[in-house]
């Protein structure tokens, strides 16, 4: 059977006034009350996910009480410390810049990470750029596997399918960005009496789009219920700089920049969106197709993709197994 | 072929089933459909194919009728091989730069 669709606006459309009261009241409520803590720790990175975060938690907690944390890396891009800084400055709340490169460098977390493109691009170097990408996942039967994308000095592009080895590495070692980025949120909540406000949308909380102990944890997550669309909805009702609104929004992990869309959502955000909206209400792919704007077979191959991912996030979302409950 | 089955049976076995001799594993079944691998483990699962058989497989050969079973995967290797599949049998290399596509220059 299948079910209505409205026109995409209506679908995913929020009345941000009574979004913004019902999060603002459950942010006060959750950090004073439950979690009994002085404020939060906003890890700003530039984007619209966490600018809107920190814009709810100084209305719930109060500007003197909230914490911007800016975290730049080597590989990060200048405008996410000028935009995180705009942000700060509009709230007129305090922020801290903690330069995290020579503890990745300590960690040797770009050594590990050239060392695994080496084993595929063998004449990766200092000077190299690289991101990794997926194929388009949504116009044939493809599977999901990485490839490496390295720009030489002079600008030549190749991509090369990954090995297993070399993914993992990758991986594995830009992990630590985000690892050290919430190592650093906590060392601030720890010596304020702060919680950690998360700043995943429901695409990256449902769909796993995050680093385990990284970026994925936090002590409140106040927008992983809010489809992308309607976290824009609420940017711009709060506000939020309109250059933040506009801005493409990446994952600003590698040398070259990298799309979320490339990296992981395979899709437009808007139009994964409306997948996962789709997915999650059991509409038909043929009823989703015109608003959409994808044809049927291209909406069930996403919805194989969103069943996939969520059985992969599992893992993520797990709290560790006891032999028996305590 | 039935060789070419079992040294795959016996892969999938010892590094996604961690030596466990499910009923599942039959030679028609889905890898992905019944969670045995996931995208990191096809990579390994390549990484093998391509070290053990000498062959190389291209990224349009990648795809689910080519490798989501152990028949598919046995017939397709077979394929290549015989140097009847897409992409002919050669020697295996890594993918070094010589074998990387190019995409475009910087603008």
């Amino acid at each position: 059977m299948s079910t209505p669709v409205a026109a995409p606006p209506d679908i995913l459309r929020i009345d941000p006034a009574l979004e913004t009261d019902r999060i603002v009241d459950h942010i006060r409520r959750t950090v004073f009350t439950e979690l009994k803590r002085k404020g939060a720790v906003v890890g700003v990175s530039g984007g619209i996910d966490s600018s809107v975060v920190a814009y709810l938690c100084a209305r719930a907690l109060g500007k003197n009480r909230v914490l911007a944390l800016f975290t730049p890396e080597t590989d990060s891009s200048p405008d996410s410390l000028r935009l995180g800084r705009m942000v700060a400055l509009a709230l007129d709340i305090r922020s801290v810049v903690e330069d995290i490169s020579p503890i990745l460098k300590g960690a040797r977390s770009y050594e590990r990470r050239d060392d695994s493109v080496r084993e595929v691009v063998p004449e990766y170097r200092a000077g190299y750029k690289c991101k990794i990408v997926l194929p388009n996942l949504v116009d044939a039967d493809r599977y999901s596997l990485f490839s490496v994308v390295v720009q030489s000095p002079d600008g030549e592009i190749h991509k090369v399918r990954m090995s297993a080895t070399a993914s993992l590495g990758v991986v594995a070692a830009t992990n630590c960005k985000q690892r050290v980025r919430k190592l650093m949120e906590y060392y601030y909540a720890d010596l304020l009496q702060y919680a950690v406000a998360g700043t995943p949308n429901r695409l990256e909380y449902d769909l796993g789009f995050f680093v385990k102990n990284g970026d994925g944890s936090a002590d409140l997550k106040p927008i992983a219920h809010l489809y992308k669309s309607q976290v824009f909805q609420l940017a711009a009702w709060l506000g939020v700089p309109a250059e933040i609104q506009e801005r493409l929004p990446t994952t600003d992990t590698y040398s070259l920049e990298q799309s979320q869309e490339e990296f992981y959502f395979s899709l437009p955000l808007e139009k994964m969106d409306l997948c996962l909206y789709g997915r999650n209400n059991g509409v038909s792919p043929s009823d989703l197709a015109p608003v959409a704007g994808l044809s049927p077979e291209q909406i069930e191959r996403v919805y194989g993709i969103i069943d996939s991912r969520r059985k992969a996030a599992r893992y993520l979302h797990a709290a560790p197994v006891l032999v028996e409950e305590v | 072929m039935p060789i070419l089955i079992d040294e795959l049976r016996a892969f999938v076995t010892e590094n996604f089933l961690f030596g466990r001799t499910d009923d599942f594993l039959t030679d028609d079944a889905s890898f992905l459909e019944n969670g045995i691998i996931d995208s990191t483990g096809l990579l390994e699962l390549i990484g093998f194919v391509e070290r053990t058989y000498a062959i190389r497989l291209g990224d349009e050969e990648l795809v689910p009728d080519n490798l989501d079973s152990l028949q598919k995967l046995a017939n397709f290797v077979s394929r290549k091989l015989a140097g009847g599949a897409s992409g002919s049998a050669s020697a295996y290399g890594s993918l070094a730069a010589s074998d990387a596509e190019p995409i475009g220059v910087r603008a």
